[in-house]
Parts: C-alpha cells; sequence; structure tokens
C-alpha cells in the first residue's frame, strides 16, 4: 500500500532528516520525494510504500502531526488512493 | 506517480475549500423484525441494527484517517416505521428503539420514522402519523419523514392537511429548542428509497436487506473553482462546474467503495448533491453569486441554480457507477451562510425559494416562519410543493419550523450543521377552505406513460 505525505510551512534546517527518520523507524520505505516552493510556501510530498511495515496510515498519520508541530510545518498523509481516484481515469 | 500540482489540488479542496465526504449512510431493512407484539417487534429491530451497524463509526473513521478526507456524518435509515410497527402498534417504543440503537453505534441520527400514504392512508397510517410529534420530542437522534403525493398517484390532501398540523403540534412539543423537532421532519413528495441525507433518508421497501450510500459535499470547491474563471462566459461556468463535480464525484465512489468492502455491506449510491454547511466558505448561495448576482434571491438566480444543479449531476454521473438519492443541490436555509445572509437582508425570500425549487433538489428546507403561522398555512405550501414535486417528476420537500414565540425578523440558533434561522415572512392570507377539502388532487396527465 503506497500513501502521499505532504509537508507545508516555512523552510528550515532538518524537515527532510526527521520526516524520514520516523520513516526508517516504522519500515517505511520512500519510493520518490520532490520539494518546490509554491506561492512562498515550502512543499515537499513524498510518496511511500507500507508494504514492509507493521504500521497503519491512520497511526504514522498522528506521529507525522506531532513531528510536524515541532517542526512549525503543516504535515498530512494519505492513502495514495484519494489522489488517483480524483486525478486518474 | 501523481504530480505535484495535482496532488496539492486535492490537499486544498481538503484543506482550504472544505471538501468532504457529507455521510456514509447504512440502509437498513426492518421488514423482518414484524411482529404481533411491540416490545418483542421493537426489540429486534434495536438487535438488528446495532448488529448490522456495530462498526459503522469506526469504519467510518478509519477510512476518514486513512484517506485523509474528512468523513462528517455516520448515519443510519431503515424501513419506514409505519410499515413495520402497524401490526403492534406501539409506535413510539419504535422510536426509543432507533434512539437507544443510535446511540450505541455511535450514529448522529438515524431516519425512517416514517410513513409512505402518498395515495391513500391505512388505519395504522394515520394513528402512526399522529406519534410522530412525541417521538421527535422524546428522542434526540431519530428523524421522521413522511411522503404525501407522487407524480404516479398524485397528493394526498388529506395527509397534507394532517402534516401542517403534525407540524405545528412538534413545534409546540419542542418549544424549549425554538422547534428543533422539526427540522427532523420532512414531508416529501416523490420521495426517494436511497436518500442518504438526513432528516429525510428511509430505507425503501424496493432495497435489499442492507447497503451503503455516501453523499458527497463541496460547494465551497465550485466556488473557489468558479472564482478562476471570473467573468468567463456560462459555457465556461458550466464545464468548470462539471469537472470539479467529477473529481468530488470520484473521492465519493472511492469511500463508498472502501466502506462497502470493509463493513461486508454491497454499495448502493453516491448522491450527487452539493449540500451546505453553516461554515463560511461552504455555501451554495456563494456559488450563485460568484457567478455574478449580488446577493442569491436576486434575478438571475433560478436560473444561476439551474445551471449549477444541472452541470453537477452531468460532471458526478461519469464519476460514479451508480448515481442515486436526491442529486442535486440543497438550499437548506439555515444551513447555508450565504442563504442566511440572502435573507436576513431581505433579497431571499420564501416564495423565490418555491421557485427555485423548481430547478434543484430538495424543497423550502429548514426554513423558520413566525410561531403563530397556521397549520392552514403550512399545508399551504406542502400542497404548493408537492405540486411542483409531481408535475415536474422531482423530488421535493419541505422541512419548516414554525418557531413558538418567535417573529418576523428574529433569529433562531439551532446549532451545529443546522446552523441558525433569521424568521421569514409568510404569506398571511387564508387558505383552510382549501385545505379543508381533503381527498386527492390526481396524477398529471403526464404519469400516464404505459
Amino acid at each position: 500500500m503506497k500513501a502521499v505525505i505532504t509537508v507545508l510551512g516555512s523552510d528550515k534546517v532538518g524537515i527532510i532528516a526527521k520526516v524520514s527518520s520516523l520513516l526508517a523507524k516504522k519500515n517505511v520505505n520512500i519510493l520518490d520525494i520532490s520539494q518546490t516552493i509554491m506561492q512562498d510556501i515550502f512543499t515537499m510530498i513524498m510518496l511511500v510504500d507500507f508494504s514492509g511495515s507493521d504500521c497503519k496510515v491512520s497511526e504514522l498519520g498522528e506521529e507525522l502531526e506531532k513531528c510536524g508541530q515541532e517542526l512549525g510545518v503543516s504535515i498530512t498523509i494519505a492513502h495514495e488512493g484519494i489522489f488517483n481516484s480524483m486525478h486518474r481515469i | 506517480m501523481i504530480n505535484t500540482l495535482e496532488i496539492m489540488e486535492t490537499i486544498n479542496m481538503i484543506r482550504e475549500e472544505n471538501l468532504d465526504i457529507r455521510t456514509i449512510t447504512m440502509g437498513i431493512s426492518l421488514l423482518d423484525c414484524i411482529g404481533d407484539n411491540a416490545d418483542i417487534s421493537a426489540g429486534r429491530v434495536y438487535d438488528k441494527i446495532t448488529k448490522k451497524a456495530e462498526n459503522l463509526v469506526k469504519i467510518g473513521n478509519d477510512i476518514e484517517k486513512e484517506y485523509g478526507i474528512p468523513i462528517i456524518n455516520k448515519r443510519i435509515s431503515v424501513t419506514p416505521i409505519s410499515l413495520v410497527a402497524q401490526s403492534c402498534k406501539g409506535y413510539t417504543k419504535f422510536a426509543q428503539a432507533l434512539d437507544l440503537a443510535a446511540h450505541e453505534t455511535g450514529v448522529n441520527f438515524i431516519g425512517g420514522y416514517g410513513a409512505l400514504v402518498h395515495k391513500g392512508y391505512t388505519k395504522g397510517d394515520i394513528e402512526f402519523i399522529e406519534t410522530i410529534p412525541e417521538a421527535l420530542a422524546t428522542t434526540k437522534r431519530v428523524c421522521s419523514s413522511v411522503n404525501i403525493g407522487s407524480t404516479k398517484a398524485g397528493i394526498n390532501m388529506n395527509a397534507v392537511r394532517q402534516m401542517g398540523q403534525i407540524i405545528k403540534k412538534t413545534a409546540e412539543l419542542t418549544a424549549d429548542t425554538a422547534g428543533f423537532g422539526c427540522a427532523k421532519l420532512v414531508v416529501f413528495a416523490n420521495a426517494v428509497e436511497d436518500n442518504p441525507f438526513m432528516a429525510g433518508a428511509f430505507h425503501g421497501v424496493g432495497e435489499g436487506e442492507s447497503i451503503i450510500n455516501v453523499g458527497v459535499s463541496g460547494p465551497g470547491v465550485v466556488k473557489c473553482a468558479l472564482e478562476k474563471v471570473k467573468g468567463a462566459d456560462f459555457g465556461v461556468v458550466a464545464e468548470t462546474i462539471k469537472r470539479t463535480a467529477f473529481k468530488i464525484t470520484r473521492v465519493g465512489q472511492l469511500v463508498a467503495n472502501e466502506a462497502s468492502k470493509r463493513l461486508g455491506v454491497p454499495f448502493g449510491i453516491v448522491d450527487l448533491s452539493l449540500a451546505p454547511t453553516p461554515a463560511v466558505g461552504d455555501s451554495v448561495a456563494y456559488i450563485l453569486e460568484e457567478m455574478g448576482l449580488e446577493k442569491c434571491g436576486a434575478p438571475g438566480t433560478t436560473a444561476a441554480l439551474a445551471l449549477l444543479n444541472d452541470a453537477v449531476k452531468k460532471g458526478g454521473t461519469m464519476a460514479s457507477s451508480y448515481v442515486g438519492g436526491l442529486s442535486g443541490a440543497f438550499i437548506p436555509v439555515s444551513e447555508d451562510a450565504g442563504m442566511i445572509e440572502a435573507a436576513v437582508c431581505g433579497s431571499l425570500t420564501l416564495e423565490k425559494l418555491e421557485a427555485m425549487t423548481c430547478v434543484c433538489s430538495v424543497g423550502i428546507d429548514m426554513v423558520v416562519v413566525p410561531g403563530d403561522t397556521s397549520a392552514e398555512s403550512i399545508s399551504g405550501l406542502i400542497a404548493d410543493e408537492a405540486a411542483i414535486g409531481v408535475v415536474n417528476t422531482k423530488t421535493t420537500a419541505v422541512r419548516i419550523i414554525p418557531a413558538c414565540g418567535k417573529k418576523i425578523g428574529d433569529i433562531v440558533e439551532f446549532g451545529g450543521l443546522l446552523g441558525r434561522g433569521p424568521v421569514m415572512p409568510i404569506n398571511s392570507f387564508d387558505c383552510s377552505k382549501f385545505i379543508a377539502r381533503g381527498g386527492r388532487i390526481p396524477a398529471p396527465m403526464h404519469s400516464l406513460k404505459n
């Protein structure tokens, strides 16, 4: 199962490090990362794979939210299905 | 992989534009709970609902967290109770059983304390309808609906007369909450059997054992999409709404499939309605205003709503395997920030709302009128709405609150998704002789299709 993580906020040192170390701890594999500045907002998008992990998306979501609060950015996670449904036929 | 812009579009729809799944509603048949003893039969009702819907709320919450899309309501609809309880009477025991079952399963509303009397009454139907005010006043989560007309049968004017009285009585019994009971009571013409939205949801007799119906929403998303095509012609407006409705509905279909799979209950329909909430930015009225109207209710409003309603259906239909329910834009006054403003400033009147109901779902919805409005005037309004529905082969409804002790200009607070309603003027000329006639208005010519 794959999911998409988005990080929005102001850029600072250590965002990727912190998020990816949390993912590593949960054995969630990062398949792709892209980052850009959209309308002056730092935007990072990660595609991650849960197939080797015992962790659920909802559990990771709670930890990512905490992680986001510490970093002062907003982090969301969603099953890739919602994006595929909306944008691919 | 989906590209960044597409991902951000979805995230923005959810975070900024109030995209949500308005409801996952589980329809449950109670036909096998019928018996000749009210206590035993109501017990079966409770047992069946609590067993079938045991995991509804939990699974709804799981899907919400996993897919990152808010699922606002989880609800239950059941077979109209007049059918289930006629053989044993004791109707209010069933209302209590429904309320307890709703509490136990954690849903916020349960619909189906209703009757289907569009052509005629059984003795049990008349007795049942008389219990609606008490049932609504003594329960928290039970919703009621009565179908009083259909294109095939015409309009049961005896039921129209009775429902005017029932609405008044419900308002009186729930006067301490400004007539909140009336917010849980809908009078339909051409009621649909698979509507997931409250207060009018019930599980029709043509439905299966149980079913999952999903209502999507997203007036805010449509409004934001239209902001990007300011001044463009109506072809562009319609196309923009269609594209947006397609995307919204695809999410609804995804959630419906997922809920159906996890609950082990067949998927029924996705309802394409645009359902507003009182939150600013989640209003159908604002969409109409975005099209170029100073205020909702201004000349042009009906045309704008007709375009919106049609484009939502055209876009949504292609995105779902089964479309049903009410599927159209809702215009509940107290639940829509833009409608409230328009009613307060005098732009939106009851007569304009009636015209708008010709081109959208559902009808005169969540409208507060003065407490001294007569039962006959309410019946007259029900008859007018039913006529629109019956003649135009569409669903129409009346959910009106004659708020005790309130007068024109007062504001009635319902709270939550039901919002706040300004007390609106209703034509006070008398129609009591018209309503007193009773009988049945025949079905229109075009119902004879065979």
